[in-house]
């Protein structure tokens, strides 16, 4: 059943590849369906080693392709699945319509069914070297959907964004590398539990670690972001920033607490989260300097990023250095329902400037006020999406910043405060920025672009979904307190030891 | 007890919740539609409080309702003593002023986008009204904030859109104060209920004593923000670009209550009177009330715009309330918590005839307003008695709050106090008669040219209707203030339930 | 030469490879040089997979890497080939043979190969 989850966006993407142009479309939206259903089934059967578990035609580790789930997995496939189905839903007509169909080419659903297994793949893949290989593909097909529109401007983004994900990928070869020279094992388990302090391991960990870096874009390294999303086509704006950001995040999180918990320092989680909160505060502040709507967007998800990184310092206790103290807990519910909220969120803002964008035909922020109380629900969606961004009640986003200033106060790492605190409201700023043009009298009339209504209700669902995800926060902590089902790991075989 | 009791809070959030959810999808020359929605969520709305009134004072039930969404981390609606007072004054305000907001709007561009955040901004209200602990009044508190800005922005003019601006930064900000003050006193303390006579001194006991002070001054500088302590009232007579329905709002019921209402719950029922006593913190928010209470009202002498006049004498209105639980005299608290509805009523009244002299007759400032009165004989006597309340004059309600707080301040020592009210009082009358005076006593000017009646009455029922009846309970409210069910006497009742009057 | 020095002496060149990829990657302008500096790097990596496979001394090599460096071969071809074609058409359409946009496209750049 795990392996469904791989196997049928792949088949999909073959299909859509091989059939007709006309019906690519549905077949595309037929295999979304079909991936988030068995998503969902696979999330709902009941608990056991015999489903967490999966040999790849039946190889057994270390040669075979081992796949196993935990509540951190189902959290992110879950997460996938519901964004990614609606975004499935709105690219349909989006990819129809007559001002769109000029320039892109129809290879949008090859791709997007490619990086969806791909997405998959890592979250349910068991070892570092798979991760890499998926990486890559989820990788490779983001930059591919990037160029769809083959204006320059976009052309010369995704090749940044190429060399940035490649450059972050062989970083993070290399340190597999070092861990396989070191331990004979790629197995993320195995690994955790031979972990020894030595130069290797900790030159693995800095390299393994900086590479996700880069790829989740965490400032300073950041630089291809804004350019690569601003510039993508609305659907594949929304799926770079709420998801494919995302999968790099998810590797991060399992190597710094499964690989290398016995080797992450104090020092080097404060690092991180510092990292993080220069994040906030420098996306936001550049965010509300921006004129065109998508570049604000894509600045706001450099921000957005940081709060993720705020879970690293607050799960190591200041002075003991212990690891796992009382409030990690509240740390790891604010910096996943930060993870999952925003992804929603972030889809919604991007599908619903998609939707504007579209109607009026420019992105630049000043000409919102030609919409004059036109196509309401698209505004709704860029309010309720923005409420959540700014962490403000009832949504994702609010439940995701009590929890985390709750942990922070807990753990006396008080110097957070002002951080999360001007954050929002930098936040605030920007959101406000796009809602207040709306508000304001019109310049000229213009005459908008019809927007299907497939268009406006998906993304609206979507911000719908951010707000819902402040209610699921219970079931939330349950999937993350769901240990990995323990699989006894083999010995690695005799002639790869060193 | 049957179990649809249960659900009588959620059926109060409930009835103005979704109204403003449909009101969004429908139509906008629906007006029909829209009317008979807002009446019907309205008047559920009044007949579910009254029945929980009824069945909290008289019968001694209790209704509540509790979910656990995470750690910590519980939504609670609940009545208690406190939270009557405030759903009496929401439920009925917002009756009223649907009438006249329907009145006044008649005819004007994006009433669904209008009527649906208004009903939202109710439903903040009520749901602040019947927060049971902080994080459930803290999500109101902000949804209050955010619902209210395209209700201050709804004009669409430049002004418009600065008023907004300001209105958001200065309670954006207020929010994220509070935030951390909230989420601190939960990483504190714990989850906690808000508990009459205080739940800090156990919960924490032992604990930091100048933590607790700094949470303290955090807090009442996130809900000063709201109730415009000086000086964090710059939002409120920049606010007043809004259209009158919501500037009465705004300020009778919906924003600047949510501020004091929040004082109140702070101080009495997290801090606890005597723990905050002996922190040493009552002592500077007194002060700070007194100052804005002073500082609003000579503000309000050098308006010539009648909103603005009326938006600064409410900064210094509000902080009679915010002064009477500093107090912490019973009879202060009495007075505080009587003011809360007296005052509301008043104001409504206030913005209500503003907002038909300036729909009818197109008068905004104060010195436009000479022989108004003969024109518009009702509205401008429903003026005079809200004004003359508004200043304290007996019998109108405003004399009995103003009577308690004296009380109080005599009860307490602090004698201070009475030479701050009398000073407010005289500064009231300044402000206030000249208008009163010029109405009804100065001749029409001779280059206006007079607008004549439309039928029968001097403007549209709608806006003269809940006019008349709020200044009519205003002055009702004062002549049968010894009766057990007067806003006094439910207030004395509210009082006693908190434990601090026998 | 025992069985760590050569280990050690495969090592010490894969890494300097890898650098030597980086350094071009981060330094050059043009895109050509900019996607073998990559390519370098990826063969850096590679090489140390391989010389971990041979340094246990039995006479039969760890067939573990060279799955990983196959794979890994493949992944790096096809990013290359991507990188190539995109590089190709920023090219076609502005003239550009490098991401900085304040570079003026030279007529001398559209008639290389």
């Amino acid at each position: 059943m795990m392996v469904l989850v791989v196997v049928i966006p792949f088949s999909g993407a073959l299909v859509c590849f091989l059939v007709p142009k006309r019906v690519r479309r549905y077949a595309g939206l037929a295999a979304a369906a079909a991936t988030s259903l068995m998503v969902i089934l696979f999330a709902l059967i009941p608990k056991g080693a015999d489903t967490f578990h999966h040999a790849l035609g039946g190889w057994k580790r270390p040669l075979g392709i081992h796949l196993q789930a935990d509540g951190l997995s189902i959290i992110f496939l879950l997460l996938t699945a519901v964004t990614a189905f609606l975004v499935s839903v709105y690219a349909g007509p989006y990819f129809d319509s007559p001002q769109e169909e000029k320039t892109v080419d129809h290879h949008f659903w090859t791709l997007w069914l490619l990086l969806w297994g791909g997405l998959n793949g890592l979250y349910i893949s068991s070892d570092i070297f798979n991760i890499y290989v998926l990486l890559e593909l989820v990788s490779l097909a983001a930059v591919a959907l990037t160029t769809l529109k083959g204006e320059a401007e976009a052309l010369i983004a995704a090749l940044r964004y190429l060399m940035a994900a490649m450059l972050g990928s062989l970083v993070f070869l290399l340190g597999v590398a070092f861990l396989y020279a070191e331990y004979g094992i790629l197995d993320l388990g195995g690994l955790g539990g031979e972990l020894r302090a030595t130069l290797p391991t900790i030159t693995a960990f800095g390299l393994m670690v900086f590479g996700m870096l880069i790829k989740t874009a965490l400032f300073p390294l950041h630089f291809w972001l804004p350019a690569a999303h601003g510039n993508a086509p609305a659907p594949v704006s929304a799926i770079l920033s709420a998801l494919v950001i995302k999968s790099s995040y998810f590797v991060l999180l399992r190597l710094w607490f499964e690989i290398f918990p016995s080797i992450t320092t104090y020092a080097a989680a404060q690092l991180l989260g510092a990292m993080g909160a220069f994040a906030i505060l420098w996306g936001s502040f550049q965010a509300v300097r921006q004129e065109r709507l998508k570049l604000l967007v894509a600045h706001s998800t450099v921000s957005q990023i940081g709060y993720l990184f705020l879970l690293f310092p607050l799960t190591v206790a200041q002075i003991t250095g212990e690891h796992d103290p009382s409030w990690s807990m509240q740390a790891w519910t604010g910096g996943i329902c930060q993870a999952v909220s925003h992804a929603a969120a972030k889809a919604a803002l991007f599908l619903a400037v998609g939707n504007i964008v579209h109607a009026l035909g420019t992105d630049r922020l000043i000409s919102l006020r030609d919409l004059k109380g036109r196509l309401p629900l698209s505004v709704f969606t860029i309010g309720i999406a923005g409420v959540n961004l700014m962490g403000l009640p009832p949504s994702g986003g609010f439940v995701a910043k009590w929890m985390l200033l709750n942990a922070v106060i807990s753990s006396g790492q008080w110097w957070w405060i002002p951080i999360i605190v001007l954050g929002s409201l930098l936040t605030a700023g920007y959101v406000f920025l796009m809602l207040g043009h709306v508000f304001a009298p019109s310049r000229k009339p213009v005459l908008l672009e019809p927007v299907p209504r497939t268009l406006e209700v998906s993304a609206f669902a979507l911000a719908l979904c951010a707000i819902f995800i402040g209610f699921t926060t219970s079931g939330i902590i349950d999937l993350l307190q769901m240990e990995l089902h323990a699989m006894p790991v083999p010995e690695a075989l005799a002639w790869s030891l060193p | 007890m049957m179990s649809w009791e249960h659900m009588l809070p959620l059926v109060t959030l409930a009835s103005s919740l979704v109204t403003g959810i449909v009101i969004f999808f429908l139509p906008e020359r629906n007006s029909a539609w829209r009317s008979t929605l807002n009446m019907l969520g309205a008047s559920i709305k009044v007949i579910a409080v009254a029945v929980m009134s009824r069945g909290f004072l008289v019968d001694g039930a209790e209704y509540e309702l509790r979910f656990t969404l995470a750690l910590g981390f519980d939504f609670l609606l609940r009545i208690d003593f406190l939270s009557l007072a405030f759903l009496f004054l929401s439920a009925t305000l917002w009756f009223l002023t649907t009438i006249y907001a329907i009145g006044y709007l008649e005819g004007s561009p994006n009433r669904s986008r209008f009527f649906g955040f208004f009903s939202l901004c109710v439903t903040a209200s009520t749901g602040i009204a019947l927060a049971g602990n902080l994080i459930t009044f803290f999500i109101f508190y902000e949804f209050l904030t955010l619902v209210t800005y395209p209700l201050v922005v709804h004009r669409g003019t430049k002004k418009a859109i600065r008023a907004g601006r300001v209105y958001l930064w200065y309670n954006i900000s207020g929010g994220a104060v509070l935030f951390t003050a909230v989420v601190s006193l939960s990483a504190l303390a714990g989850s906690f209920d808000f508990t009459a006579g205080g739940v800090l001194a156990e919960m924490a006991a032992g604990g930091n004593r100048s933590i607790h002070q700094l949470i303290f001054f955090l807090l009442i500088a996130g809900l000063g923000v709201k109730s415009a302590l000086v000086p964090l009232h710059g939002w409120l007579p920049v606010a007043m670009v809004a259209p009158a329905p919501v500037s009465a709002l705004l300020h009778a019921v919906a924003v600047v209550k949510a501020g004091a209402f929040g004082i109140v719950r702070v101080i009495y029922y997290v801090y606890g009177k005597e723990y905050s006593s002996s922190l040493g913190v009552l002592f500077p928010l007194a002060l700070a009330a007194a100052i804005t209470i002073l500082y609003g009202s000579l503000q309000a002498l050098n308006q010539n715009d009648l909103k603005k006049r009326l938006a600064y004498s409410t900064v210094s209105q509000i902080s009679y309330i915010v002064l009477g639980a500093a107090l912490a005299s019973p009879l202060a608290v009495v007075g505080a918590l009587v003011h809360l509805i007296h005052q509301g009523f008043m104001k409504i009244t206030l913005f209500f005839c503003a907002g038909n002299m300036a729909e009818t007759l197109e008068l905004h400032k104060v010195s436009e307003l000479h022989g108004v009165g003969r024109r518009m004989p009702l509205t401008m006597g429903a003026f005079t008695l809200a004004a003359l309340g508004m200043a304290g004059i007996p019998p109108i309600a405003g004399f009995i709050s103003k009577w308690y707080l004296a009380l109080g301040g005599l009860q307490d020592g602090q004698l201070w106090v009475i030479a701050v009210l009398v000073a407010s009082t005289l500064l009231n009358a300044a402000y206030f008669l000249p208008i009163i005076y010029s109405a009804w006593f100065r001749e029409l000017p001779v280059d206006r040219r007079p607008v004549p009646l439309k039928g029968k009455l001097e403007t549209r029922w709608t806006l003269l209707l809940p006019t008349m009846v709020t200044a009519l309970f205003s002055l009702g409210a004062g002549l049968w203030a010894g009766w057990q069910w007067s806003p006094l006497g439910v207030c004395q009742q509210i009082v006693r339930g908190m434990g601090l009057m026998p | 030469m025992t069985e760590l020095d050569s280990f050690l002496v495969y090592a010490l060149t894969a890494v300097t490879l890898f650098a030597l990829g980086l350094h071009s990657l981060l330094s050059r302008r043009h895109l050509l040089r900019k996607i073998m500096g990559l390519n370098i790097m990826s063969a850096g990596a590679f090489l140390l997979f391989i010389s971990v496979a041979h340094r246990n001394g039995k006479e039969f090599a760890d067939p573990v890497p060279q799955a990983m460096v196959i794979t890994g071969i493949v992944v790096s071809i096809s990013a290359t080939g991507f990188a190539l074609a995109l590089a190709r058409r920023i090219r076609k359409k502005t003239g550009l043979t490098s991401l900085d946009y304040r570079e003026k496209p030279s007529p001398e750049n559209h008639n290389r190969p």
